[in-house]
């Protein structure tokens, strides 16, 4: 068992290490802070990348936190004729469903009716793959709720939405969490979905109906180029991606940590 | 689970009330809350059911000109060649099934080993500790394990494969083109790497919440800490564990940036571990914003369209195995 869970940990810390030595030398300000310089020239950065990848995360997470919590409530709290077990069983089928079947779906959605791409449908590939995993991982944390604490606030006159919202949530919200930051950190390093929805932008943009450069498909542009510089910069942009991932969860742990010991 | 749960109203209404009169005003107003409360997440569930119908509905109509052209065909043909608009596609369906289903033999024993570890073998202050690698491990964007086994992994599995060709090329998985380095074998070893911490991470979650007091109870009956864990903790928990194992096949069949770094990119049929062979996600990847005409545009929708049929197919077989597994147990499951 102790054997299982060391090849796990070789290969973190064997990834880690890689990202570490190849891309730490090469951030500085300049990284963080310009636009990518044209091809073959050494220099620039990622800012753009960066500023993209956030936005388009954030507006996915709005649109897949209410839908997926919503929806396993509905499942797990409102037990209905058939209902509720096809939604369970249909949000299986999502997580089945490839990251690049998702960018066909919005390419199809919103790319070709609006006529081009566009950091939104990038947004919509993104919520759409995370949506499923936050369904699922809410639906196992409430089943687990003990039915004697929800009896139990039931008994005292409270109403079922607040016993839900005050006692069922609450007491499985860890694992809530952890299935959010599963869902956010598997979308925010998602590329194959971005490749033809978000597709990537040079230059600065803020606008959602404008095709948007993220840091995932700038790691692919610069990884699979000829460049020698091109391959370190796509260590730097990884460290650097890397780096925001370990940060969220890093945080998110402290925060569980101080609400646990309340 | 399955049964019904007494809502505030029901739960009030057989008992003989306290007061004397009649509460039906204050009892009004908490159905008129848990009435909206109903309705919002019915309808955010039942927009769960119209997204997976869009999904259904866009892709068989983006990939309708191909269906008309070739229809099933397009599944056990050989060809692919966007100069003559002949396109079919079994070498890739073949190709993303073997590395998908090598990389999930591979990682769930693993997975579910360090899971049961963490949860029954490691004393509560320590258990944060040893899930945080799996945790930071999962968190780790695919483009990343993509180029780690691009640069750092495939060298390795290429003087692998060099070496099992020299001394056990007589068995025809090892019969390839060795010298590569890209190719099945490691595309399915980096997938077994990237679905491992989601497997582990969610069957961890799950073990930890079987109740502390069947264990127990099961040790206080004489039973060894593992025909605890093998009787009581696995099977009180195989549906979230099997639920774990389809994520990871999910991902596993879906992945597209490392499988489209490391597979090896060519459109032939699988005859060795170490040919390099398209993905089905690693061909749209690879071709879709190349292709130029609406035939080539649709073929490759219809790729992505079978690519979701076989997910369904895998989901479908994996509820049947989870029913069938819970039917005569449900009573430790509830």
């Amino acid at each position: 068992m102790l054997c299982c869970l060391s090849v796990s940990v070789f290969f973190l810390v064997a990834i880690l290490g890689y990202v570490l030595v190849n891309g730490a030398s090469y951030i500085n300000w300049e990284f963080l802070t310009a636009l990518p310089a044209p091809a073959g020239e050494s220099g620039g950065g990622i800012a753009n990348a960066l500023v993209g990848s956030l936005l388009i995360v954030i507006v996915a997470s709005l649109m897949a936190l209410p839908i997926g919590i919503g929806a396993a409530i509905f499942i797990n709290e409102f037990p209905s004729h058939g209902t509720g077990h096809t939604i369970r069983f249909l949000a299986e089928v999502l997580t089945g469903v490839p990251a690049i079947v998702v960018g066909l779906f919005a390419y199809d959605l919103v790319v070709k009716p609006w006529g081009g791409f566009s950091a939104f449908a990038g947004s919509v590939s993104y919520a759409f793959i995370m949506v499923p995993i936050i369904l699922i991982t809410a639906h196992e944390a409430l089943r687990l709720v003990p039915d004697s604490l929800r009896e139990a606030s039931l008994a005292l006159g409270i109403p079922k939405w607040r016993t839900i919202l005050g006692v069922v949530l609450p007491v499985s919200s860890r694992a809530l969490i952890t299935g959010v930051i599963l869902a956010i950190s598997r979308a925010l390093g998602e590329a194959a979905p971005m490749l033809f929805t978000a597709f990537g932008n040079p230059f600065w943009n803020l606008n959602m109906a404008k095709p948007m450069a993220t840091v995932p498909t700038l790691i692919y542009t610069y990884a699979t180029g000829p460049y020698e510089d091109w391959h370190r910069k796509a260590w730097a942009a990884s460290f650097v991606l890397l780096v925001v991932v370990l940060v969220t969860s890093v945080l998110t742990r402290a925060f569980l940590r101080g609400k646990s010991n309340e | 689970m399955s049964e019904p749960q007494a809502t505030a109203g029901s739960l009030t209404h057989g008992l003989p009330s306290a007061e004397p009169r009649p509460v039906s005003a204050r009892r009004q107003v908490i159905n008129v809350g848990d009435r909206v409360f109903y309705i919002i997440t019915r309808s955010l569930g039942i927009f769960v059911i119209v997204l997976a119908v869009l999904l259904v509905w866009n892709l068989v109509d983006g990939a309708w000109e191909a269906i008309r052209q070739f229809g099933l065909g397009f599944i056990v043909g050989t060809t692919w060649d966007p100069v003559t608009r002949v396109f079919s596609t079994l070498p890739t369906i073949i190709g993303t099934l073997v590395k998908g289903f090598i990389g999930v033999f591979l990682a769930v024993p693993i997975s579910i080993g360090s899971a049961i570890f963490i949860a029954f073998y490691t004393p509560k202050w320590l258990r944060p500790v040893l899930s945080y690698p799996i945790e930071l491990l999962a968190g780790i964007p695919s483009i990343i394990f993509g180029m780690w086994a691009l640069f750092a992994m495939v060298p390795i599995v290429r003087v692998f494969q060099i070496w099992l060709k020299a001394n056990f090329g007589w068995f025809f998985l090892f019969d390839g083109p060795a010298v590569y380095g890209v190719g099945v074998l490691a595309g399915s070893l980096i997938l077994a790497i990237m679905i491992t911490p989601i497997i582990t991470s969610i069957s961890k979650e799950i073990l930890l919440t079987v109740p502390r007091a069947q264990i127990e109870g099961m040790l206080a009956l004489g039973a060894t800490k593992w025909e605890a864990i093998w009787q009581v903790a696995l099977p009180y928990s195989r549906i979230g564990l099997f639920g774990a194992v389809m994520l990871g096949l999910g991902r596993a069949l879906g992945e597209t940036m490392a499988v489209t770094m490391v597979g090896g990119n060519s459109f032939a049929m699988i005859h060795s571990l170490f040919d390099p062979v398209h993905s089905m996600a690693s061909q749209i990847a690879s071709e879709f914003t190349e292709a130029t005409y609406s035939l080539y545009v649709s073929s490759l929708i219809y790729v992505g369209l079978i690519l979701f049929g076989i997910t369904i197919l895998t989901s479908l077989l994996a509820q049947l195995l989870i029913w069938r597994m819970a039917k005569g147990k449900l009573a430790i499951l509830e």
